[in-house]
């Protein structure tokens, strides 16, 4: 895998009419670390959700391992961790009941790895806890957990340190490192400087109109 | 060929096509309809059963059949647009629904204003045609009343294209299922369709469906060129065309 | 399908988890069954509009015996119907809300999978449910008992039609403000096969004659429903998160 694996071919971002990106060519391989920096509303989502094949792009394309994502769009989401704005948990299932489905579609690993899973991010007291009754930041280590527990390849954070700790925050950091240090490659979006330590960070970065 | 589809499909080729054709079908129309409509109430002879009131399938036939048209162009350009991703595609249904909406309704209306004479109703309900008829505007509100409801654009086409093609498979088992039904409640029969129709009676009719055709081509048409105009209006050729510049046309769909 | 937690903990490779769409079905009915539970009062409104609905016409029109006999299947039915459509707005404009529609498109699973087993989980949830109350109401428009299994099964064969194509609705309209009135106006003019092979199967049930030619074609419909649905629900819900 020394070669890219996810490419983006001349992507333009737009928002209504606005065009916040122009023709953006990126190359991800493993062991990479990419940072999407700027302001509120300069389309870092738009381009995150572009990425993961969510939407799709006014021009270029994404591709997977050489193919445009259309041609195989569950091979490229089975090897991916998304991480959005909402945490994506069922209110009215407990932490664990919510993260052993993810888990049952992913890798499916026994419950004793969920669990412990849970220990790392330091919510496994509340494993038992309706989701509805966890606190912002709670919900946010939940889906940082469920990111771990796919153990996908290529991991794609929006935002991952809102409503996050001081200590949660060098958590995510260290958990950026590891995944990067194991031959992962992680795509994250904030809008402020991120040290992760012992890597080497890309910092994607741009004015409105124009490409990097 | 490829390249020829592309080709046809950029939107500043379309524009000057359709401008260039809607003219044309409309006056074709225009003319056809009063040739027809001159065939059809004053040189036909009045039916020996239905007397005058027959006349109204001139408008009525041409009506209800470019109801179903609208609906199968729609549903077409639906799966053109959801398979190649193609935005003009999407530009014809959205254009089509309204206008396939109106026949609808027309046909709706001038079904019932037959009905009276012939029923003492203006609206017979064990009618199948009518039913359809009726199910089939509401399918068309729907779709509508759906790509208004989504703001973002492409959203809008994207879904109201599945819609239309779910609607255009089950507007057939309407159809089917609504005459099983009609059946069993002893529905009038109405029009024959067997009924051999003399020469003079059918001309004027395939007159009137055909220019009824062409109006439906040249409003589609002027339809598309202001949707393409909607859709296309950051593009550079649309800012050139209104600032007048004309010879930029062509330019432009070599640069689309 | 990584049943060796040890292999890949200290390097992470790219590979392919394809499941069974039968595995993905099954988690997905467990969870959706679970929810169900936990909100039963979701599940019971449309029951009580049900009857309420039904308690109306013999005011409305009469409350002779005759009369009752003659509307009952048409009112059981179109009350049925109405009241299978009030879970619909919910179905996916939840997932929608909380993110994890997101999370299950980007599952790497089969969505086909998914859907049906969301549309599975609401005919249990809304449609089944129904079924059972139907009796008791066409008990009391004075429905002869013999025409009960016809009800039972024709009604089952309807809701299920309804419940997918409602999930069409549902999944076209996920992100629309108020979108109940839109998906029923989607939805009801598409029942009109449903509601003429269902109410027929009834009324030739209670007249004590053979009713397998409209179940027939109520069930064939159901199929159709079945079969062609999913794939236009999972497009819708690819559409809806664009």
């Amino acid at each position: 895998m020394s070669d890219a694996c996810l490419s983006l071919r001349n992507i333009s971002v737009f928002r209504g009419e606005r065009c916040l990106l122009r023709a953006l060519d990126l190359d991800v391989s493993a062991g990479d670390a990419i940072h999407l920096i700027g302001p509120n509303g300069c389309g870092k989502t738009s381009l995150m959700r572009i990425i993961a094949g969510l939407t799709s792009a006014e021009t270029g394309d994404v591709q997977w391992l050489g193919a445009p994502l259309r041609t195989d769009r569950d091979r490229y989401a089975q090897n991916l961790a998304w991480l959005g704005h909402n945490a994506g948990l069922k209110g009215d299932l407990t932490l664990l009941e919510n993260l052993r489905f993810d888990n049952a579609l992913r890798r499916n690993r026994p419950a004793a790895h969920v669990m412990a899973v849970l220990r790392r991010f330091g919510i496994e007291s509340r494993a038992d806890v309706m989701a509805r009754g966890l606190s912002a930041g709670q919900r946010r280590r939940a889906a940082l957990a469920r990111v771990v527990l796919s153990e996908a390849f290529l991991w794609l954070l929006d935002e991952p340190f809102t409503n996050l700790d001081q200590a949660g925050q060098a958590d995510v950091r260290a958990l950026i490192a590891e995944h990067v240090g194991n031959g992962g490659a992680v795509l994250f979006a904030a809008h402020h400087d991120v040290d992760i330590p012992e890597t080497r960070v890309r910092q994607l970065q741009w004015q409105t109109v124009d490409g990097q | 060929m490829w390249k020829w589809f592309h080709q046809l499909a950029s939107p500043p080729h379309i524009y000057r096509l359709a401008g260039f054709w809607a003219p044309w079908m409309l006056a074709l129309a225009l003319i056809g309809v009063g040739v027809g409509l001159y065939g059809g109430l004053i040189k036909a002879p009045a039916d020996y059963q239905q007397g005058d009131a027959f006349r109204i399938i001139y408008v009525h036939v041409p009506s209800a059949y470019l109801s179903l048209l609208g609906y199968v162009i729609m549903a077409v350009a639906s799966v053109i647009g959801l398979i190649w991703r193609m935005k003009l595609a999407h530009a014809v249904a959205v254009s089509a629904a309204p206008i396939g909406a109106s026949f609808t309704f027309l046909a709706l209306a001038t079904g019932s204003l037959w009905g009276k004479p012939m029923w003492g109703t203006w609206w017979e309900w064990s009618d199948p045609r009518m039913m359809t008829e009726l199910i089939l505007l509401f399918l068309y509100l729907g779709y509508m009343t759906l790509h208004s409801a989504i703001e973002d654009r492409t959203r809008a086409d994207r879904a109201g294209a599945v819609l239309a093609i779910v609607g255009v498979v089950n507007v057939v088992i309407v159809h089917y299922s609504v005459e099983w039904w009609s059946s069993l409640h002893q529905g009038q029969t109405v029009m024959n369709e067997d009924a051999v129709m003399p020469a003079s009676m059918l001309t004027p009719l395939l007159i009137m469906i055909v220019s009824f055709s062409l109006f439906f081509g040249a409003v589609l048409f002027a339809r598309l060129r202001s949707e393409v105009l909607l859709r296309e209006r950051n593009a550079r050729w649309v800012k050139r065309l209104v600032t007048g510049d004309a010879s930029s046309l062509s330019k432009g769909a070599q640069h689309a | 399908m990584g049943s060796d937690p040890t292999d890949d903990q200290h390097s992470v490779v790219i590979r392919a988890v394809e499941l069974r769409p039968l595995t993905v079905f099954a988690v997905m009915l467990g969870r959706e069954w679970r929810l169900a539970l936990r909100r039963l009062t979701d599940a019971i409104n449309p029951l009580f509009f049900f009857a309420v609905v039904a308690t109306l016409f013999p005011l409305a029109i009469s409350p002779q015996r005759a009369v009752l006999q003659t509307i009952g299947p048409g009112v059981v039915w179109v009350a049925a119907l109405l009241a299978a459509l009030l879970p619909l707005n919910a179905l996916f404009s939840q997932d929608h809300g909380d993110g994890t529609l997101e999370q299950y498109v980007l599952a790497g699973q089969s969505l086909v999978a998914l859907c049906i087993a969301k549309t599975v989980a609401l005919w249990l949830v809304a449609g089944l449910p129904l079924v059972l109350v139907s009796a008791l109401i066409a008990q009391s428009y004075a429905m002869p008992v013999e025409a009960m299994p016809t009800l039972a099964l024709s009604l089952s064969l309807g809701s299920y039609t309804l419940c997918a194509l409602g999930a069409v609705a549902a999944a076209l309209t996920v992100g629309v403000q108020r979108a109940s009135a839109l998906i029923a106006l989607l939805v009801l003019p598409m029942m009109v096969p449903v509601i003429i092979f269902g109410t027929r199967a009834v009324v030739l049930a209670s007249g004590g004659e053979p009713a397998a030619g409209p179940l027939y074609l109520l069930a064939a419909t159901a199929t159709l429903a079945a079969v062609l649905t999913p794939l236009a629900i999972a497009a819708a819900l690819r559409i809806s998160l664009e």
